[in-house]
């Protein structure tokens, strides 16, 4: 279970957001509303403990995130703004180190399973130059089939997908609600899952 | 599972040096050039080349290392990697002395290897060479080490290159004065292992303590 009690941001003189709270428990899925520029790649950040807040504590299981960094680490998937690919590598290699930077040996067939997934299988050796915007957030999220991780923190995982993949996605978040997952994410749009797992969380500008 | 981890960051930073041999190959390029070009400017007399020898293919080296190091943490930051690294559960430090061990295999240990060479054109005798290339063998890593702090510090900040040169040349200089020193020293009839032993400890704390200063650094300018 995710607790966020009395958290706060502040950016320059500006109040982002301030004394938030809620917690998140297995089979919720957070959806994280608001303007641009209204603090919600901030909250993630923070949830992910890369950024400190201003205000505020985030207990991961009650413990506090800062002082179980590493437990906490081990339980959280988070995908940024940025794909985190590499142009220099092919698909196959970039979500190879990427999930053994996060601590799992993924054997071959597991690679080309996710890449099957997520509609890469055939493009597995080109470099991920050569790959379109979209194949580049499909490469990306292809983690979210190999790796076993209780809480996902996904930043806009929409953006510049197509209507396949944003079903193939949808189906995925559904697939790990069901099994007890956690999930946080941000999008502009609605994404079409089972209403009992949704809650929504508003930050105005 | 930590070692499987900071192995695979290792090869996945020589991986993508060696997917980017033009870059590898400017830094090596640099040190070869900068250092074949004193010959011809201060004239061919061999006393003169053997004094100045190692302390040429020193400076050269330190250069070489200054012009590879904006390279070391930009491009992860600037795709998103090093989030990802910082989320990673093993040790930021330890996963930052993995990164620099890249780099100093791919940009540190070439210019080991060509030293000897770039020394015959100094006329320095071979207990020379041999001295020379140990006390870069010793102290290129330290440059890599201390260049590490520099380049998370001045990630993402304008003109950083400027800055990183005059936060970093500072800290260089006592590497330079004991590891070109120890070789001038042996030509001089001296001991040369009293500098050489300077460069080792140099070399010993900065292993210990360079990649905790660049994880703190990294972790602010992520902030």
């Amino acid at each position: 279970m995710l607790e966020v009690q009395g958290l706060g941001c502040i950016r320059g003189s500006r109040q982002l957001f301030g004394n938030l709270s809620f917690s998140l428990h297995p089979s919720e899925l957070l959806h994280i509303q608001g303007p641009n520029g209204s603090g919600k790649t901030s909250l993630l950040r923070i949830l992910t403990g890369l950024s400190r807040p201003d205000a505020g504590e985030i207990f991961w299981q009650g413990d506090n995130i800062r002082e179980v960094r590493e437990t906490y680490a081990s339980s959280l998937l988070y995908l940024g703004h940025q794909p985190a690919v590499k142009d220099d590598l092919s698909a196959a290699e970039n979500l190879e180190y990427a999930v053994q930077i996060a601590g799992i040996e993924p054997s071959r067939r597991k690679l080309e399973e996710a890449l099957d997934a997520v509609g890469l299988g055939t493009r597995q050796r080109l470099l991920a130059r050569f790959l379109s915007q979209g194949q580049r957030r499909r490469l990306s999220l292809a983690r979210l089939w190999l790796e076993q991780r209780s809480l996902w923190i996904l930043d806009e995982p929409f953006t510049a997908l197509d209507v396949q993949a944003t079903l193939l996605l949808e189906a995925r978040l559904e697939a790990h609600l069901a099994e007890g997952g956690m999930v946080v994410l941000t999008t502009h749009q609605s994404p079409a899952i089972a209403d009992g797992y949704v809650r929504v969380l508003s930050l105005d500008a | 599972m930590t070692i499987a981890i900071l192995k695979s960051l290792l090869m996945r930073d020589i991986r993508l040096a060696m997917r980017r041999k033009a870059d590898v190959a400017a830094a090596l390029f640099f040190f070869v050039i900068a250092a074949s070009l004193f010959p011809f400017g201060v004239g061919a007399e061999p006393t003169q080349l053997r004094a100045i020898g190692p302390g040429v293919l020193w400076v050269s080296a330190l250069l070489s290392a200054m012009l590879s190091l904006g390279r070391l943490f930009s491009m992860d930051h600037a795709d998103g990697t090093l989030e990802q690294l910082l989320l990673s559960p093993v040790p930021l430090a330890a996963a930052v002395l993995a990164k620099i061990g890249a780099h100093w295999l791919v940009s540190g240990l070439p210019l080991v290897l060509l030293a000897p060479l770039i020394g015959l054109q100094f006329d320095l005798p071979w207990r020379e060479l041999a001295l020379l290339t140990l006390s870069l063998l010793l102290g290129t890593p330290v440059l890599s080490l201390i260049g590490a702090i520099g380049a998370a510090l001045t990630l993402g900040v304008r003109g950083g290159s400027v800055l990183l040169a005059l936060l970093i040349l500072p800290l260089y200089i006592p590497v330079l004065i004991f590891g070109a020193g120890a070789v001038t020293a042996s030509a001089a009839g001296l001991t040369p292992w009293a500098g050489m032993s300077l460069v080792g400890a140099m070399l010993a704390l900065s292993l210990f303590f360079a990649p905790l200063a660049t994880a703190a650094a990294l972790r602010i300018v992520l902030d």
